[in-house]
């Protein structure tokens, strides 16, 4: 049995990681989410904000890592959207304008009475130069962006006209993948110019940005786990959203991601016994 | 001149952005640095898009092992390019219709959307997808609790990982709760304890601790690379000598 | 046959019997849309006239959206063939880097190759929109961007020669490719180097620095407002001031790790193992995120399997 685990083809192993998750996909299964108070600060760091505030929506990941953060991203725009907040999104990745345009059309789609392009608004899109375009921008806007990506002047969008740079913005809202993103926003613009910033991540960069918070950055939400409890925050805060299939993306993940958690811990505990009985088998001999 | 300049030229532009932080009238020196910073930037792609485009093509043209699969790369490349720089399926922008070339290259059912959509986004997004699996079979073969630091790495790795989930609430809330209310007649006595409160505990405390301690070193080792390459002291982004 | 193409030939008997039976049963991996025709704002249609005449464009419609209460299609609804085309290749292509995990195969070399391209000349051509012609040929040649691709730009905007410095730079940034002169990079390479070392040097001393440094000076007894002592508060800040101290100096190798030191550099060691697996595990959580996503494109936007709930 020892050595039948010993020499296992991994090809197991990934059919085993494949089922766990599958099939609680397949099959609905969700839990409750009970928000923690990092959620719960992230939360109040938007819904506290007079209506109409300005909020810059930099959103920095590419599709490599939508599966994590797209939820989070959509969350946040809903959220800002319901609070008839004002929004300038931006992106420092390349393969993040699509994601943009995705987020706008969930204000066309679910909020387009309330929501105007131009005055509600405004899609500023990508500009090359990682920390070098938040050193621009924090100052003077408009010497990078003089349109937006209908290539319409700035100066003729009514939210923008008077635009200097981000330091008028109430809050930046960042969803990030890596290098460049909220680390970056918080050294060169949270921190430094005193801008209120939360900050939206993946698993693997959550852990490094806790350093910032809640000095440099007012709340952090890490992973798909966080997602879905913001997601539970708006729906207990707005119930209006839980008719939305779509506002409850993350929540239908935490299914699977419960079941493969439960799946490597349990290939943890087994690879440990295998090593320590194949160490006394060796050791006996 | 083929290693003075560029040394002089490191140190001007450093030393210039260093200074617009603290004298106001540098500051606009330091923005349009950082302005010409971003425009080299952009071409910067375009030398990556050219420089795989040359390796490729020279692996096709001395037929080394695996250049039909080169030839795939510089097609896909070439159409990418082509349909991108083309505007291909591109709409005028409502604001001005009149200029055929005034609508976003990456317009909802262009052709260089089609590409993005569903050539690049679902093979870029499955790539980094198969890590998951590569990360079940490392903890099956690579994770053991050799030693001490070890073991608490592990112990560490299991709170998080069931207490990011329902199932540290599931495991620990009401077991607790039945022993807080037992032992001193509150069922939040011992909510402390439970997995999802101790998982905040350690990204909050420890975690946030050694990042911290980390975030510090790696501080201290930019500030010191960044004054070697700008004093001139470190000259390796140079290349070899020529 | 060897082990690997009997386990290949499994999987593609199950998959083919799988799609077999899904045709059967429903339709699936189709994408309608519903042709929308645009409307100019009364300031442009003004501007044109009858000159433009406003064109359609095509918007997704959701499956649950395609057919009335009888199962008929919609009248303004209808099979688009390039994105039931593109879905199929996503699909496909989705499907062969899976195959990875069965073993290296001509079918993950192949999507391999496409990536690589796509994604290089995608980033070329972004960069090229936004950076080239944006904030290059829109500041040296204003006049020419403005009857061709930028209309946006004010008529007042007159050329800024200045720009030509920008542009010289990026020229010999190129010269890279060239077989000789290779040594002409180095000059905008060296600015850029310059340029990261200048910001980054302030940047992460301010934030990373002083900034850490201050977060830490925390106090380790806390006073709660009725002058109380809130232990939990105390013992957090003794924690992260004890924990944070203890970090450094394990990193602090100019000294040998023995005695009072040697104790707090294994305690920092200890701090930082936690540190690392608190990391480890929200790495498998994102992961497992990933491939979350990809099953969900597969199951619900492909196969169109019923969704639950």
């Amino acid at each position: 049995m020892g050595d039948f685990f010993t020499n296992l083809d991994r090809r197991w192993i990934f059919l085993g990681m494949g089922i766990v998750v599958a099939l609680p996909m397949l099959l609905g299964l969700s839990f409750p989410e009970e928000p923690s108070d990092m959620v719960r600060d992230v939360f109040a760091a938007v819904d506290t904000l007079p209506e109409g505030s300005n909020i810059l929506m930099a959103y920095d990941y590419d599709p490599a890592t939508k599966g994590e953060l797209e939820p989070m991203a959509a969350a946040f725009t809903r959220h800002c959207a319901k609070k008839k907040h004002k929004l300038y999104f931006i992106t420092l990745w390349p393969a993040a304008v699509p994601m943009l345009r995705q987020n706008i059309d969930i204000l066309e789609s679910e909020f387009g009475d309330d929501y105007t392009y131009g005055e509600n608004y405004v899609n500023l899109g990508f500009r090359p130069g990682n920390e070098g375009v938040i050193k621009v921008v924090v100052t003077d806007l408009k010497e990078l962006y003089g349109n937006d990506v209908n290539g319409q002047d700035l100066q003729k969008i009514p939210m923008t006209r008077n635009l200097k740079n981000i330091q008028q913005m109430d809050l930046i809202v960042n969803v990030s993948a890596g290098t460049p993103g909220a680390k970056e926003w918080v050294q060169y613009a949270a921190s430094k110019y005193e801008i209120k910033m939360v900050a939206g991540v993946t698993g693997v960069g959550a852990p490094a940005l806790y350093p910032y918070v809640p000095a440099q950055l007012t709340g952090l939400l890490g992973a798909i786990k966080a997602a879905a409890e913001y997601e539970q925050t708006l729906i207990d805060a707005y119930p209006e959203f839980a008719e939305n299939p779509a506002t409850n993306e993350a929540l239908r993940r935490m299914g699977p991601q419960l079941i493969a958690h439960i799946y490597i811990v349990a290939l943890i505990i087994l690879g440990n016994c295998i090593y320590f009985t194949d160490k006394r088998r060796g050791a006996a001999r | 001149m083929k290693r003075t300049v560029p040394l002089c030229i490191a140190a001007l532009v450093g030393f210039v952005l260093i200074l617009s932080e603290f004298i106001p009238f540098a500051q606009s020196w330091g923005r349009t640095a950082m302005i010409w910073f971003d425009i080299l930037a952009a071409f910067a792609f375009v030398l990556g898009g050219a420089n795989l485009l040359k390796i490729h093509l020279l692996k096709i043209s001395s037929q080394r092992v695996g250049w039909g699969y080169s030839v795939i790369t510089v097609a896909a490349f070439t159409i990418t390019m082509v349909i991108g720089l083309g505007k291909f399926g591109v709409t005028p922008s409502e604001s001005f219709p009149q200029f055929t070339w005034s609508g976003d290259y990456l317009q909802d059912g262009s052709g260089f959307w089609w590409m993005y959509q569903y050539v690049y986004l679902p093979l870029a997004s499955t790539m980094f997808a198969l890590l998951a699996f590569y990360i079940a079979s490392a903890a099956f073969r690579a994770f053991r609790a050799k030693n001490t630091e070890a073991i608490i790495l592990l112990v560490t790795a299991f709170i998080v990982l069931l207490g990011r989930t329902y199932a540290g609430i599931w495991l620990t809330a009401d077991p607790l709760a039945w022993l807080g209310q037992t032992l001193y007649g509150d069922p939040q006595a011992l909510a402390m304890f439970r997995l999802d409160v101790v998982v905040e505990m350690i990204m909050g405390v420890f975690n946030m601790a050694g990042n911290r301690a980390i975030m510090i070193g790696i501080a201290l080792g930019i500030v010191a690379l960044s004054l070697k390459v700008l004093l001139g002291v470190d000259r390796s982004y140079l290349g070899s000598e020529e | 046959m060897n082990r690997n193409q009997n386990v290949t030939l499994i999987v593609v008997i199950v998959a083919g019997v799988f799609l077999a039976i899904r045709a059967a049963t429903g339709e699936f991996g189709k994408v309608y849309t519903r042709t929308e025709t645009v409307e100019f704002t009364p300031e442009v249609q003004e501007q044109v006239g009858d000159s433009v005449k406003p064109w359609t464009i095509e918007k997704p419609v959701d499956r649950a959206e395609i057919r009335d209460a009888q199962g008929q299609l919609r009248a303004d609804v209808h099979l688009n063939i390039q994105r039931t085309l593109g879905l199929w290749l996503a699909a496909l292509g989705t499907l062969c880097i899976l195959s990875f995990l069965i073993g290296d195969n001509v079918f993950y070399k192949l999507a391999e190759a496409v990536v690589v391209g796509a994604s290089a000349a995608y980033a070329m051509i972004v960069g090229f929109w936004t950076g080239i012609v944006q904030n290059l040929f829109g500041k040296l040649m204003p006049g020419v961007m403005r009857e061709t691709v930028l209309p946006g730009i004010p008529e007042s905007n007159t050329a800024e020669y200045v720009y030509i410095i920008p542009l010289i730079f990026s020229v010999m940034m190129l010269w890279r490719l060239a077989p000789v002169g290779g040594w002409i990079s180095r000059w905008p390479l060296a600015f850029f180097i310059g340029a990261t070392a200048g910001i980054r040097l302030v940047e992460y001393l301010d934030a990373d620095f002083v900034q850490q440094i201050a977060a830490t000076i925390i106090p380790l007894i806390v006073v709660a407002a009725d002058g109380s002592i809130d232990y939990a508060a105390s013992l957090k800040n003794s924690l992260i001031v004890v924990s944070v101290l203890s970090c450094l100096v394990y990193f602090f190798f100019s000294f040998e790790h023995r005695g009072v030191m040697g104790v707090t550099a294994r305690v920092g060691i200890w701090v930082l193992m936690i540190t690392f697996g608190a990391g480890f595990g929200m790495t498998v959580m994102g992961r497992i995120a990933l491939i979350s996503d990809r099953f969900n494109f597969l199951f619900y936007e492909w196969l169109w399997l019923p969704k639950p709930g």
